[in-house]
């Protein structure tokens, strides 16, 4: 059985938990290093990026997140996740995990008043994909090796690198499962090719 | 083909929030030192709410100046006080761009019948509540998250537990009934039907409920989590403290890691002196925030 945890330090994790149980594997919540031996992918979930970096440090996550990665496990960021996942941050000197080669501004749509929903097509999930953006970030500039999913008034909101995925809005706010299920397929193709 | 300010949108903001600590802070220092600890919001105040309570006299808005700083110094939502049913207060904060506002009952009431509309808003709002009568009707007018009231600017955890127990009991009980004893249960809590048709249906409130008033120490706030609470809010616990740096270090990690105790008692070591505190039965029946709404 596939199964995939979801970082538990702070934000929107139960909603993960059930997307991901809806698209049918396992899900974890993962509040402690050991816990990333028993998942075969992982999501960082939304939040507040500042948060889940200071936790992610005081319990040694850091080296641990790159680690999983590094080993070809998938890892999944939806919005702070995202931030996470980005090797550069427009404005700050140091990114966090330096996943995938991009750069990321933050609160780049404006602030809580200016969230929306929308529509997106997304490449292989699909089109007509309400997407919920919450004080979002955006992909800047993406190195050659980045898949660009999914753009927004030209700017670009979800994007793929080999096994790391992110989105700049909230997939697991809604019911509808295509992006989690995408995530779940590549997690389910990592371990055919671990095996 | 977007559309801004949706039920989802606001509600899905708080639940953002989930698992993290908000706090009160007066200026862009206190602010700096929340976010450098890991607060996933601030709430912009004139005086925290023990100071509210010193001072005595009408409590109002802050002074636009001082959300404003807050707003320019940290990248973490900002959240700020309105009175109860003040329109004016509400929309000006909406317009400076603050990300949450809390209708609040630590600052003194402008109408003491109605509550916000919140739903006219784009801007989202948090809403104290003792029961889930006063949750629902809250949430009825369009509040995106709730807190609970507590007794606040006391640091006595003693009314943020009644409050919290009695919404979890409350949605147990409901719950448990058939449909046919729904309205009767709506008509006794003075809550929309349909709203507790919903909740009985799930087993929980549709939006995040915080626990606030009177968290005066990290296990102060894993208590508050293991109740059920979705995150805390610390309002003059920290900046009341001895050491406010290390002491909203420690209640960021007691909230996230609730249950390892072992952890909160490292991270209880050397705080200082905690708020004085006071105990409710000293506080007069016109001084209780708590009553001032319903």
């Amino acid at each position: 059985m596939i199964t995939i945890g979801v970082l538990a330090l702070q934000g929107a994790v139960r909603e993960h938990i059930r997307s991901i149980e809806a698209c049918g594997a396992k899900a974890v919540e993962v509040k402690r290093v050991e816990q990333l031996e028993e998942i075969n992918g992982i999501i960082l979930p939304g939040g507040e990026s500042t948060t889940m970096r200071r936790l992610i440090d005081s319990y040694g996550f850091f080296s641990a997140l790159k680690e999983f990665g590094r080993q070809g496990k998938p890892v999944f960021g939806t919005c702070a996740g995202l931030i996470l996942m980005a090797s550069e941050i427009d404005g700050q000197d140091n990114a966090h995990l330096g996943l995938m080669n991009m750069k990321v501004a933050r609160n780049a749509f404006g602030r809580q008043v200016a969230s929306f929903e929308a529509d997106l097509e997304v490449s292989h999930i699909g089109d007509a994909f309400n997407a919920v953006f919450i004080r979002a970030p955006y992909v800047l500039e993406a190195g050659p090796e980045v898949e660009i999913l999914a753009t927004y008034q030209d700017r670009i909101v979800a994007a793929k690198q080999g096994h790391y995925l992110c989105t700049a809005f909230h997939p697991e706010l809604t019911d509808d499962n295509r992006v989690i299920a995408h995530f779940v397929t590549m997690v389910e193709a990592s371990m055919k090719a671990t095996a | 083909m977007s559309n801004t300010g949706t039920e989802r949108v606001k509600r899905g903001m708080a639940e953002m929030q989930k698992g993290g600590v908000i706090m009160d802070v007066v200026n862009a220092e206190q602010a700096k030192i929340a976010e450098a600890a890991g607060a996933v919001a601030v709430m912009a105040l004139e005086r925290v709410p023990s100071d509210i309570r010193a001072a005595g006299g009408v409590a109002r808005m802050a002074d636009p100046t001082i959300t404003e700083d807050v707003l320019n110094a940290v990248s973490i939502p900002v959240m700020a006080k309105a009175r109860i049913g003040h329109i004016v207060e509400a929309r000006v904060l909406e317009a400076m761009g603050v990300d949450y506002i809390d209708e609040s009952e630590v600052l003194t009431p402008a109408d003491d019948i109605y509550h916000l509309n919140k739903s006219d808003y784009t801007v989202p709002f948090v809403c104290g509540c003792r029961n889930l009568g006063e949750a629902a009707r809250r949430i009825g007018e369009g509040a995106s998250m709730l807190r609970t009231k507590g007794e606040p600017g006391t640091g006595n955890i003693v009314e943020a537990v009644r409050h919290m127990r009695e919404v979890q009991s409350e949605i147990r009980k409901l719950s448990a009934m058939s449909k046919d004893e729904v309205m009767t249960f709506a008509k006794v809590i003075g809550a929309p039907f349909e709203l507790l048709l919903q909740i009985r249906e799930e087993g929980r409130l549709p939006v995040v409920n915080f626990a606030a008033g009177g968290i005066a120490t990290p296990s102060d706030a894993a208590l508050m989590m293991e109740l059920g609470a979705d995150g805390v809010f610390v309002g003059s616990g920290i900046f009341k403290s001895d050491n406010p740096e290390k002491f909203a270090k420690a209640i960021v990690e007691a909230t996230t890691h609730y249950q390892d105790y072992a952890l909160i008692s490292e991270l209880s070591k050397g705080l200082g002196t905690a708020m004085k505190g006071l105990e409710m039965s000293t506080i007069a029946a016109h001084d209780r925030m708590q009553d001032r709404s319903e």
